[in-house]
């Protein structure tokens, strides 16, 4: 996966590099941004069995920042917000590999270095008994959740950076 | 040989009645088979049909298409064009309520027994933190009900199937105010056939997806307030299940 480009980014960013589960990393830019949820629309997406993105609605091309050819093909943690904790996703991994959806509060990275929240339902397709990929839902989250989960989110951060 | 049994699904708009028992004489000719309409008045009762297996062919909600197909074997046929199953949460024109994140906790909803529009429109209305449990949901017989009781202040605010909303009158919707619509897109009515019908599925689906060039078709069509089919395939189907099961 690329690291973001300056050029992507707007003004007063700051570089962070963030290290994902399999020991691979990337350099991020990131602005304190945030894009609000669009009224009415849902985000979906759908990846293969190993995360990779296989389709995204309009919504999904258009709140990432990126184009729909940049998306396709990538691991879906091109969205992954440095302030999101490592926790989380395991938590997201482990709820899906016992057979049951999860839900849970998301900051996603957008290209251009500024964040929107979701709120994240993610569910295997199941097809003939296997799992052939999953879709992931996004809605408009509460800001009373939100706000909890920042600083929930800081706190399980704090934990990792030991 | 005993007939087969198709049914609509019971939130279909009144005004196209006999429009689906013209349809059902039109796909009697076109597939040589003996098919009897069954109608119901409610979600429960038609539920109840389909447990005991007296449905072979389902203009299906959304909602119930996951049980259809995951449960009773049905298979997709087709969905209706340009007509996705979007839903408006509108407040009374007069409301002080200007946005869904100002709706607060023990609010009124008034809302029919439709599945998939309930699912939408508590999936709407979550952004305030509103759910099944603090929130008081009556659920009235038709959406003029709906309307109705938004206008006579019975309810802060009403779920409605966007069609719906935008067949009631020009005066009901002048007391009504939209506060936000659903742009989901993906979540259909779909045409379903079940185990009985499997071998006819590939005839049932061309003569759908090709009916407006069919004799008599675009006129049945119309008389179904439809403006024609498109080819829904399995996995569409599937897909739209797992969507909704995201949202329930």
């Amino acid at each position: 996966m690329q690291d973001i480009r300056p050029d992507d980014v707007v003004a007063g960013s700051d570089e962070q590099v963030l290290v994902y589960h399999d020991g691979s990393s990337r350099k991020v830019l990131v602005v304190e941004k945030e894009v609000p949820f669009p009224e009415g629309k849902l985000i979906v997406s759908r990846t293969d069995p190993q995360g990779i993105i296989t389709h995204g609605n309009q919504s999904f091309v258009e709140m990432s920042g990126f184009t729909e050819d940049e998306l396709i093909g990538q691991p879906h943690n091109i969205l992954r917000h440095p302030d999101m904790p490592k926790a989380a996703f395991q938590e997201l991994w482990d709820t899906l590999s016992r057979g049951e959806k999860w839900s849970g509060y998301v900051k996603n990275l957008r290209k251009d270095g500024a964040y929107y929240w979701v709120l994240t339902t993610v569910v295997a397709n199941i097809r003939h008994g296997e799992v052939v990929g999953y879709t992931s839902v996004r809605r408009k989250p509460s800001r009373q959740r939100i706000a909890e989960c920042i600083e929930h989110y800081r706190e399980l951060r704090a934990k990792e950076l030991v | 040989m005993k007939p087969l049994t198709l049914t609509v699904s019971p939130d279909f708009m009144p005004d196209y009645i006999a429009g689906w028992y013209i349809f059902n004489t039109w796909l009697q000719r076109q597939l040589d088979v003996n098919i009897h309409l069954d109608l119901y008045s409610d979600f429960a009762e038609q539920r109840k049909a389909i447990a005991e297996d007296s449905v072979d062919l389902i203009y299906a909600n959304p909602f119930d298409a996951a049980m259809l197909v995951r449960e009773k074997g049905f298979t997709a046929i087709a969905a209706p064009k340009g007509k996705p199953d979007e839903v408006v949460l509108a407040v009374p024109a007069a409301s002080s309520i200007m946005s869904v994140e100002e709706l607060s906790e023990g609010v009124q909803v008034m809302s029919t027994d439709d599945p998939v529009v309930n699912l939408i429109g508590m999936m709407m209305i979550e952004s305030a933190d509103l759910h099944g449990e603090n929130t008081q949901v009556q659920m009235v017989d038709s959406y003029v009900l709906v309307a109705k009781a938004l206008f006579q202040e019975q309810a802060e605010v009403g779920f409605f199937l966007e069609e719906a909303y935008h067949n009631l009158s020009a005066f009901v919707k002048s007391q009504l105010r939209v506060l936000l619509s659903s742009q989901i897109h993906v979540v259909t009515h779909v045409l379903l056939a079940g185990p009985a019908l499997a071998e006819r599925h590939d005839d049932l689906q061309h003569c759908l997806v090709n009916m407006l060039e069919l004799e008599k078709g675009k006129g049945v069509l119309e008389s179904m307030g439809l403006s024609g089919w498109q080819a829904q395939t399995q996995e569409d189907t599937e897909f739209m299940i797992d969507l909704m099961d995201t949202l329930s």
